[in-house]
This record gives structure tokens, sequence and C-alpha cells, in this order.
């Protein structure tokens, strides 16, 4: 890494919430008008004529719980982090690793679902949408499992102890964001065709 | 009292707190090499001027383009061998081929909207100005930041390639219509060229967001004490506004490109429905795509791109102006209150580009009367503008010319927006040269003439030495002539009906009678072109042979920025932040020149 230098000062700044925090919360806005655009899209190209549906497939049901439970993960990951329970902390941040890595391979079972039953990428109906907009989902879950990992290596490095909640507070709550979002865009989905 | 700590990154979490003042190099603690000073560097400042010379270099690369195709639609009768022995067969027999002439204003446009005047333009100054005005040592995330800039490059060097393969750059226009650009059969342009184009600009997408979200909490969360919103300088509220729009906008831009990416090679038709394509004489499968949802997409960005390009330049006159006026600015919480219209409103008037397409005309009438309520907070900001000016001291320095310059352009190329606004009289106007003299006047030219107005001024500040005056007003009279000698004239041939995007016009025996004409503007286009080449040689001249500044405040300015080391150190003031007393524009109050933000209040002051 190349070494920098990160001046923080500390009275004289008015801090009520950590920058990278805030950083977080503005990048989310930025995401969540991603999709707006996309769903935007989805609902003005529904009125038109060749619109075509498909039936949601039972993957993406078992991958929305899998997804709620990795929050409840993520969530304990942080507390035992606050109550320096190391141990349980790695154990909680390696569990929501894994459910989001099954998370991605079930949506990707849901399109192999799909495509098998004839909603290919041929077409401009509910399933080509759903490839982009949900495609584009697991690309920001992956996201943050890479961060999940980034976080896991540095629990697992005994010699430098970092009791630095900021990093921990800013990969849960993407965590959450992603989930919400999913949330949002299946009950999208569901309702919408 | 205050202290200041460093954090050292890469070294665990070694703090090292000191609270000593002296010299100015007292915060470089680390070492710094070639590599992380000047190239990989997280220092706001040297950032500042990556964006700067990046975005001089693609300028004159863009220019040299307006140049290219001026020459095709000044002289369409004359041949220039010189042209083949440069472009080959873009140029077969010294005359510039249509797909060349499709591609070099495509690419004029993307390269001077996306990469000069959002990128170079909020680049370099969201990146001088946040950190010195406010009082920071740096971003919120160096690092980020530093990102921002190397994905503005890579955005850079995708685009110039995409210059140099076989089928040629995108052709489509700047703004990328489809079917045309989804389809290669259609188009030479919209072969490898469109992926390119769609890869630099996701690319662009992902600098501009990690920049904005930069800018936003830094503004938000960094400020030194006593520095409230209503006491930051003008500046740091445009570039806020602009990054909101901007990290609100693009994103949906990127949503548009990845349909059409699918569009293209992934057999979806998004924006594709019943096409011929007479090149193959094949009928193409695609059904229920609408090309009008790329259009809503890309003018979602669009509008609130042009602002984004505006937005700083206002910032940036506005703080010029009323230091080179000796007075504060007029209105100052009219203008925020204007900044904050005209955001809201941009998000709100995307389909004034898309009168013409079929849109339903009673949606068309909202359009009509939102989109002319922009005038308003715009005419707000002008009248506190040239009320600033009334009866100042005023110095015309380079920098105020420009700024100046700026507001002349912004209130004529304003007026043809409200023409352009009303949708009955944007049936004959849409497409024409009209729509090319409307926006680059208030636009192009104007924000050329804000960033000039900034770089004259700051330009002490980035190096510490001064630009030739000589050279600097000739470099605005010639351009502040040469832009309205330009495109006022193109108003007329847009009335006349005369559309843009058309390689000659001789056709058309309703338009000979603008031939004249056409070689008058292209003549000045080259002359104009030349003088930022000068401008470019008084730039790099001066980095280094300039003379010194020798003071720390040379404009006697109020501002945060003029208290730091003539040559500040990463980290930017050597001993404590100064803290702020009140707000950035006590010019001539209570028989004083001026007033640094940092001089506490006296007895019988107010608050402000
Ligand atoms: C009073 C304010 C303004 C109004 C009412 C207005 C209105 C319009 C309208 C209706 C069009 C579409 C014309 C057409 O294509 O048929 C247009 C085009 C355009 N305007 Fe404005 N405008 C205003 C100010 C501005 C400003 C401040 C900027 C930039 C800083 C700007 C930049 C542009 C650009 C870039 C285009 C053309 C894009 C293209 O088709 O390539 N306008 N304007
Ligand atoms: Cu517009």
């Amino acid at each position: 890494m190349i070494p920098s230098l990160e001046f923080k000062s500390v009275v004289d700044q008015n801090k009520k919430i950590h920058p990278h925090k805030f950083i977080l919360w503005v990048a989310i806005g930025s995401i969540i008008m991603m999709f707006a655009g996309l769903t935007s899209a989805y609902i003005v190209k529904r009125e038109q004529p060749g619109w075509t549906t498909y039936t949601t497939p039972l993957a993406f049901y078992y991958s929305t719980a899998v997804i709620l439970i990795s929050s409840l993960t993520i969530f304990l990951a942080g507390k035992s982090f606050t109550e320096r329970r190391m141990i349980r902390y790695r154990k909680m941040l390696a569990a929501t690793l894994i459910l989001g890595l099954v998370f991605i391979l079930l949506q990707w079972l849901g399109f192999r679902h799909l495509w098998a039953t004839g909603t290919t990428f041929h077409g401009s109906g509910a399933g080509q949408f759903l490839y982009i907009i949900a495609g584009l989902h697991a690309l920001h879950v992956f996201g943050g499992v890479i961060a999940l990992f980034v976080l896991w290596l540095r629990a697992r490095n005994t010699r430098i102890r970092s009791y630095n909640m900021v990093p921990v507070d800013v990969v849960s709550t993407y965590w959450h964001f992603v989930d919400l979002l999913w949330i949002y865009l299946f009950i999208f989905f569901l309702m919408v065709q | 009292m205050m202290s200041t700590d460093l954090t050292i990154h890469g070294h665990g979490e070694a703090v090292v707190s000191h609270d000593t003042h002296g010299g100015e190099h007292e915060v470089h603690h680390h070492k710094e090499t070639f590599i992380t000073k000047y190239v990989f560097s997280q220092d706001h400042k040297m950032i500042c001027k990556q964006f700067l010379i990046t975005g001089m270099i693609w300028a004159i690369l863009g220019g040299l383009m307006s140049v290219l195709f001026r020459l095709q639609l000044g002289y369409p009768d004359s041949t220039f061998p010189w042209l083949e022995d440069v472009l080959g067969k873009w140029a077969k027999g010294g005359k510039i081929q249509p797909e060349a002439y499709y591609a070099l204003v495509t690419m004029h446009g993307t390269v001077l909207v996306f990469f000069v005047l959002t990128g170079g333009l909020s680049g370099t100054f969201a990146n001088f100005l946040i950190p010195l005005q406010i009082g920071a040592r740096d971003m919120a995330s160096p690092f980020l930041n530093m990102l921002s800039y190397w994905f503005f490059w890579m955005a850079s060097v995708v685009m110039i390639t995409s210059l140099f393969i076989e089928t040629g750059p995108a052709s489509g226009g700047w703004t990328i219509y489809p079917p045309l650009s989804a389809l290669g059969d259609a188009n030479m342009g919209s072969k490898g060229g469109m992926d390119y184009w769609i890869t630099a600009m996701a690319l662009f997408v992902v600098s501009s967001l990690l920049g904005g979200l930069n800018y936003i909490t830094t503004i938000l969360n960094m400020r030194t004490k006593g520095m409230s919103m209503t006491r930051l300088p003008l500046t740091i509220w445009a570039i806020f506004f602009t990054a909101t729009l901007g990290v609100l906008s693009f994103p949906v831009l990127l949503s548009g490109l990845i349909l059409l990416l699918f569009d293209r090679h992934a057999g979806t038709s998004f924006y594709l429905s019943d096409i011929f394509i007479a090149a193959t004489q094949k009928a193409l499968p695609n059904e229920g795509g609408s090309p009008i949802l790329f259009q809503h997409l890309f003018w979602f960005l669009g509008h609130p791109e042009v602002y984004i390009i505006i937005l700083p330049a206002m910032g940036l006159v506005s703080e010029v102006m009323a230091i080179n006026s000796r007075k504060p600015i007029f209105g100052y919480m009219a203008m925020i209150g204007s900044l904050f219209a005209i955001t809201i409103l941009a998000f709100l008037v995307w389909a004034h580009h898309m009168f013409v397409t079929g849109l339903n005309p009673f949606l068309g009438s909202v359009f009509v009367l939102l989109t002319l309520l922009i005038a308003v907070p715009s005419a707000i900001k002008v009248f506190n503008w040239l009320t600033t000016l009334w009866r100042g001291n005023i110095r015309l320095t380079p920098a105020m010319l420009f700024a100046i310059g700026f507001v002349s352009m912004f209130i004529s190329g304003g007026l043809t927006g409200v023409f352009l606004g009303n949708s009955t009289l944007d049936i004959h106007l849409h497409d024409t040269y009209f729509i090319i003299a409307h926006f680059h006047i208030v636009m192009g030219v104007s924000a050329f003439m804000g960033m000039f107005c900034g770089v004259y001024h700051w330009f002490p500040k980035m190096y510490g030495r001064y630009l030739n005056n000589t050279m600097s007003y000739i470099h605005f009279w010639v351009t502040f002539a040469g832009a309205y000698l330009i495109f006022w004239p193109m108003h007329y041939e847009g009335l006349a009906g005369m559309p843009r995007r058309y390689v000659e016009y001789q056709g058309w025996a309703s338009f000979n009678q603008f031939g004249d004409l056409n070689r008058f503007i292209s003549t000045v286009a080259m002359v104009v072109f030349a003088v930022q080449l000068m401008f470019v040689f008084n730039f790099f001249y001066s980095i280094f042979k300039g003379r010194k500044v020798t003071t720390q405040n040379p404009w006697q300015a109020n501002t945060l920025e003029w208290t730091t080391p003539i040559h500040p150190g990463h980290g930017n003031w050597p001993g404590e932040i100064p803290e702020v007393h009140r707000w950035a524009y006590d010019y001539g109050k209570d028989g004083k020149d001026f007033i640094l933000q940092t001089e506490p209040l006296g007895a019988d002051e107010q608050h402000h």
C-alpha cells in the first residue's frame, strides 16, 4: 500500500457522523438512483406492446430468505465487535460472507431456470429487465462480499488489533442496504408484471 | 487548545500528535517519492492540477476536432491534400469524409461536455477549493479522491484509443441515440467505437461519483470551526449543488448505457423495434423496444449535466466578481436559493429536449412550464451579478474580465433558452443551428469563461507565480469577441431552418445564402482556437517562468486559501487550521477595504 497521510483534526471540526459513513450514505443515494432509473424504465416499457412476462422461479424465494438471514448475521457481527468478542465476530463475518455467496448462487440458479423455461435475452419484457436489474443487484452484493472478506482478513491478523468501529459500521450498513434493495426489487417484480 | 492528529495508514493505527506550530513543511512527516507526490498523489492540490492539465489536453484535442469540421463547413468545395496525409482514409482526396465528419462532431461534443467541462472543470476547482476554502486538511477520503482522478484517466485512455481503431470512434452524436448507436451494421461508428464510448463513459461515471461523494461529504462534515454553511463562499455552495446533481443523475445514464450494451450484444430489444437496415438489406427480429425510452434515460442525466457544467462556473464568477468589485456579493442568500432552485428544477425539465418525439402534448406543456420557471432563478443570479458590479470599485484583472464575459454570455444564451422552452417554437427550431447557438453560448462559452476566470484568479495560489498579463488580455478579448462572432450568426441560420449535423448543405438552394457566413464563422473559429493555444503556452510558461508571488494574499481576498503559505504543503496550514469568524464577503466594510474571514468580530459588529 502507498503510505499516506490522512489528516484528522480532533477538536476543530464538527463531526457528528464519521465522514466515511457519510460517504456511504451519499453513495447509497446514488445507487438508489441507478435502480430507480431501471425500474422506471420497466414501468414505462410495461405499457407498450410486446411486453412479456415469466413465472418467478422458486430460487428467488430461497435467495430472499438467505439474504434476510445474512442481515441478522452481520448485525450479530457488529454486536460482537462492540462487545470485543472477536472470535464470534470473525465467525459471524464468515457466516455473512458465505450467505452472500449462497445468495448469488441462488440468483444464478433462478436465472438458469428462467432461461431453460424460455425467457432468454430475446425480447424486451419483464424477464429481460429482471436479468439486468437482478444481475446488477447481485454485482452490488458481490462488492459487499469482497468488503466482508477484507474485514475478515483484518480480523484474522492478530498482530494488529483494531477496535475501530467505523469500517465494521460501513460494511454492515452497506450490507443491510443491499438486503433491503433486494426486498424492494423482489416485491416490485412480483407486483408489477 | 486545538490539536492536530495525523493518522498514518498502512502502518496500523499509529497516531502522531503535535501541537507545535512553525515551519512550512511541518506536516510532511512521510517520505514523498516522485510517484506519491506527482502520480499517485493523495494531496487534493496535486489532484486538482492533474485534472486541470488532463482537461487542458482534452480541450486542445476537442477544439482541434472542431477546427477540422469547421474547415469542411466553411470550405465545402475545397480540398486540403494535407488532411489526407494526417487523417488517411478519413480525408480521402483531401476532403473530410461523411463518416469522419460525424465522428468528429460526436467526439467534439463528448469530449467538451464530459471530459473538459465536467471532469476538467469540477475536478479542478472542487479539488482545489473545497479543502482550502472550508478550512480542511484534505478531502474526507483522499484515497477515493485519488481513485476519482485515475478513473478519469482510464476513461480518457479508452476514449482516446477509440480514435485509432479501424472503424473509428462513435459517430452518432454526443447523445448516442439508438437505434443508430445500437446497430453496428447501420453505421461505422456504431461498431467498435461505440463499445469504447460506452466503456469510457462508464469509467467516467465512476470517476464523477467517487469525486462527488467526496465533495459532498467534505463540505458537510469537514468545515473548520466557525465555518457555518452560511459563511461559505459561493464557490463552495455551487460545487456542493453540482456534486449533488452528479451523484443523483449520472447513475441513471449508467442504467441507460447498460441497457444499450445489452441491445448491442446480447440480443435484447429495449430500444429496438421493427427495423430494416438498408446497408445489409436485413430486417431485424427485434420487437417491442422503444428508442424514446433511451432519450428519457439520457436526458434525465443530460439536462442536469448542463447545470453540472454551469454551476461551478457560476460559483467561481460570483467569488471573483465580489473580490474585484471590492463589494460584498449582492444577495448572498438569494444566490444560494437560486442555486438550490436550479438544482431542483434541473431534474424536472428533461423532456424539453424531446418536444418533437411524439411526446404527449399535455405532458409537453407541463415541461414548458417547468422549463420556463428556470428562467426565474437564472435571472435572479444575473441581477445579483450586475448589482454586485454596480458602483463597485472595479479592478479589471484578467479573471474579472472573464467573469464579466461569463455574465454577458449567460444572458445572451439564456434568452434563446426561453425561445426553445416554448414547445410550439421548438417544433421549428429543434435540431437547427439555433440549438447549436443556444447551447454553445449559454453553456460552452460561458463555462469556459467561468473556468478561465477561475484559472486566472487561482493560478497564483496553485503555482506561486502569475500568468503573463499581456497574453491574458489578448486571450480575453479575442475569445470574447470571437465567441460572439462565431455563434451569434448561427441563430439566423437556425431561424432559417438550417439543420444541424449535416456534412454539407449545397443540396439545399435555400441555404446557399449562408455560404459566405459559414466561411466567416470558420475563419473566426480558427483564430479563436489559435488564441487558446497562446493561453496554453502562457499557462505552462508561467508555471516555470512567471513572475513570482511574493505576498500571501495578492488579490486582497477574504477567503481561507489566502491564509495558507504561498506554497502550502500537504495539510495546507502549517500550524492549526484557522478559525472563522465571519462570512466571506466583508469588502469595503467600516472603511476597511477587506476583512479576512479569520478576523474576529469587532465590538460593535453584528454576527453574520
Ligand atoms: C433559461 C434557461 C434555459 C432554457 C429555457 C433552455 C431551454 C432549452 C431547450 C428547450 C432545449 C432543447 C432544444 C431542442 O433540442 O429543440 C435546449 C437545448 C440545450 N440547452 Fe438549454 N435552456 C436554458 C439554459 C441552458 C443552460 C444554462 C445550459 C447549459 C449550461 C443549456 C444547455 C443546453 C444544451 C447543451 C442543449 C442542447 C443539447 C443537444 O441537443 O445537443 N441550456 N435548451
Ligand atoms: Cu435541457
